[in-house]
C-alpha cells in the first residue's frame, strides 16, 4: 500500500460563519468515514501562515525569520495522511475532501522505498 | 512487409501485454526493443513468424527475464518495478503470449489518465500505442526532440511515482475516464488535420489517429462515442485528397471537387453514423460524425441538406453549449435562413474568447461578403488573418480580402 498526502490549499477567502459550521460537521465526518475503511493515518488543520516560524542554520549558527517560508497568496491549511493502494483510490478520497473543505486539494504521494532501496537506486543513478 | 513494419504494427499490443506481466512501462519497452533486435536478426534468414504478435511478446519476456537475472543490482530492480497495479492482477492471469483484449484498452486508459497534462496523454499514446518514436512525434508537434523526450519520460515518472494503476477503469467511471481518451485521439486527428504552421495537414498523424481510434472502437464495440469518433474521422479524412488544391492552396467545403474525395472512408463512416443513429444514444462526437455525413452525401455544396445539419447542430449545442458550436450552428443558420438572419446570430455570439478566435471573424467576413458589405467584410478578413499562423490559411483570407476590396462592376 502507498501512503498520500492531500493537501488543503487556501487563499485569502474567509469562511462564513455558516460555511464554517457546515466545515466542523463534515470534516470529522469524513475522518470517521477514512477510519472505517481503514486508509486515515493522520488528519490536521494547521494554523495560519502567520504563526509559522523558518529555521535555516548559518555559519555555526541559526537564522530564526517570523512567517512562512514562501510568501505565496495560497497558503497550506492543513492536510491528511491516506494510506491506500493507487492514485485512483487517493482521488476518490481527495475528491470528498474537497468539497468537505470547499477548498482544493493536492494530492502527493509518499516516497515508499525503504532507505536500503532508495540507497540503491541512488547508487544506480535512479533516484 | 519490414520488420519494422510489422513492430510498429504490433508494439501498442506487445507493450500493453509486457506492462501487465513485468509492472514497468520501461522494463516492457526496452524488453520489445530488445526482440526487435531479435527479429531484425533472425527473420530475414528465418522467415517472419506467422504470428508475429506472439513471437515479440514470447522474445520480449524471455529477455526480460535474462536482463532481470543479469543485472548485478537485482534488488533495485525489483525495488524500481513499481508494480502497476491490476485489478485482477494475482487472480487469474492468463500465459503473457495470450494479450488479453484488456491490455490494450489499460494502456490506453493509462495513457489518458486524468492526472497526466493532456500534452503528456498525447505523447505517451503516441509513443506507447502508437509505436512512434520520440524524434517522429516531436516533428509531429514541432516541438524540440528533447522536449518531448523529457516529457515521456516526466510522465512515465509521474505514472511510477504517484501509482497511477494499470487498469480499465471500473464501468461507473468509464464516461469520465473515456472522455480525455477520445479528446486525445481527435486532438492527435486535428493536429493532422490543420497544424498551426507550415503546411495545411500533416497526414502521418490523422492516420494514426485513425487508427488509434479503430482500436479503440474494436475494443469498445459497445461504447457509441468510440464508433460516433471513428466515424467522424474517417468522414473528415475522407475528403482530404480535396482539402489542397494542387497549387497549395486551402480549398474550402464548398470549393472542394468531390470527385476526389475518399468514397471507401465516407462508405465506412456513413454505415457507423447509422448504426450510431439506430442506438439512440448520442454524444457530441456521433453528432459531429452525423454532420459530416450530411456532407458526404451531398453532390456538390449547393445539394447539402443544411437543414438537417442545422437540426443536429442544435442536437449538439443542446448536449455541448460551447460559443464554438454555437458559431458553426450559426453558419448552418445562415444556409437556411440567408445570411442577413446567420450575421445577426453570429453577431449575438461575440464575446472576449470567440474575439481571439479566427474562425469567428472569418464566418463574419464571409456573411458580410454575401451581403454586399465589402468594407467590413475586408476589415473581419483583416481580423481573421491576424489570429492564425497558418500560412495556407492565411493567403485564403488574403485572397478573400482582395477580392472583396476589388472595384467591382459599378
Amino acid at each position: 500500500m502507498a501512503q498520500y498526502l492531500l493537501a488543503l490549499y487556501y487563499d485569502d477567502r474567509k469562511f462564513s460563519a455558516q460555511e464554517f459550521r457546515r466545515l466542523c460537521v463534515d470534516v470529522p465526518a469524513l475522518d470517521a468515514k477514512m477510519q472505517d475503511a481503514g486508509v486515515f493515518v493522520f488528519h490536521g488543520g494547521t494554523l495560519g501562515p502567520e504563526s509559522a516560524t523558518v529555521v535555516r542554520p548559518s555559519g555555526s549558527d541559526f537564522v530564526i525569520t517570523d512567517g512562512p517560508y514562501a510568501e505565496t497568496k495560497e497558503h497550506l491549511g492543513g492536510f491528511w495522511i491516506i494510506d491506500v493502494p493507487d492514485l485512483d483510490v487517493a482521488l476518490e478520497w481527495a475528491k470528498l475532501a474537497t468539497v468537505a473543505c470547499r477548498r482544493p486539494v493536492e494530492i502527493v504521494p509518499f516516497e515508499m522505498r525503504t532507505i536500503d532501496q532508495l540507497l540503491a537506486a541512488s547508487a544506480a543513478g535512479s533516484v | 512487409m519490414t520488420v519494422e513494419a510489422v513492430f510498429r504494427r504490433e508494439y501498442g499490443r506487445c507493450v500493453a501485454t509486457l506492462i501487465r506481466f513485468l509492472g514497468d512501462i520501461d522494463a516492457a519497452e526496452e524488453a520489445v526493443q530488445d526482440a526487435f533486435t531479435v527479429a531484425v536478426a533472425r527473420w530475414p534468414s528465418e522467415g517472419q513468424p506467422p504470428n508475429p504478435g506472439a513471437w515479440i511478446v514470447t522474445t520480449a519476456r524471455n529477455r526480460a527475464i535474462d536482463r532481470l537475472r543479469r543485472e548485478s543490482v537485482r534488488d533495485e530492480r525489483h525495488a524500481q518495478a513499481h508494480h502497476l497495479y491490476g485489478a485482477d492482477a494475482a487472480a487469474d492471469r492468463p500465459p503473457p503470449e495470450e494479450t488479453v483484449p484488456d491490455d490494450r484498452l489499460r494502456l490506453i486508459f493509462t495513457c489518458c489518465h486524468p492526472a497526466l497534462n493532456q500534452p503528456a496523454q498525447v505523447a505517451l499514446t503516441l509513443r506507447l500505442l502508437g509505436g512512434l518514436e520520440t524524434p517522429q512525434i516531436a516533428r509531429a508537434f514541432l516541438v524540440p526532440e528533447a522536449t518531448m523526450a523529457q516529457r515521456i519520460v516526466r510522465a512515465k515518472r509521474k505514472i511510477s511515482g504517484a501509482r497511477i494503476p494499470y487498469r480499465v477503469p471500473a464501468e461507473a467511471d468509464l464516461p469520465a475516464r473515456l472522455k480525455p481518451v477520445l479528446a486525445v485521439i481527435y486532438l492527435i486527428f486535428n493536429e493532422g488535420y490543420a497544424t498551426t504552421a507550415g503546411s495545411l495537414m500533416r497526414l502521418d498523424l490523422c492516420t494514426e489517429a485513425i487508427r488509434l481510434a479503430r482500436v479503440l472502437a474494436e475494443l469498445m464495440p459497445d461504447e457509441p462515442e468510440a464508433q460516433g469518433l471513428l466515424a467522424l474521422l474517417l468522414l473528415l479524412h475522407a475528403r482530404s485528397p480535396a482539402r489542397v488544391t494542387a497549387a497549395g492552396s486551402l480549398a474550402r467545403l464548398a470549393d472542394q471537387d468531390r470527385r476526389l474525395w475518399d468514397r471507401d472512408l465516407i462508405t465506412e463512416g456513413q454505415a457507423i453514423v447509422r448504426a450510431c443513429v439506430r442506438r439512440g444514444h448520442p454524444g457530441r462526437y456521433q453528432i459531429q460524425a452525423a454532420i459530416n455525413a450530411v456532407h458526404s452525401v451531398a453532390a456538390s455544396i449547393d445539394r447539402t441538406d443544411w437543414r438537417a445539419i442545422l437540426a443536429l447542430y442544435d442536437q449538439l449545442y443542446a448536449l455541448t453549449p460551447t460559443a464554438v458550436v454555437a458559431l458553426n450552428r450559426a453558419v448552418a443558420l445562415a444556409e437556411v435562413r440567408g445570411p442577413a438572419v446567420g450575421l445577426a446570430a453570429v453577431d449575438e455570439l461575440r464575446s472576449p474568447a470567440l474575439d481571439r478566435y479566427y474562425l469567428f471573424h472569418a464566418a463574419r467576413a464571409d456573411l458580410l461578403r454575401r451581403l454586399g458589405r465589402d468594407e467590413e467584410a475586408a476589415a473581419a478578413y483583416e481580423a481573421a488573418r491576424s489570429l492564425t499562423a497558418n500560412p495556407v490559411e492565411r493567403a485564403f483570407l488574403q485572397a478573400q480580402q482582395a477580392a472583396v476590396l476589388a472595384p467591382g462592376p459599378g
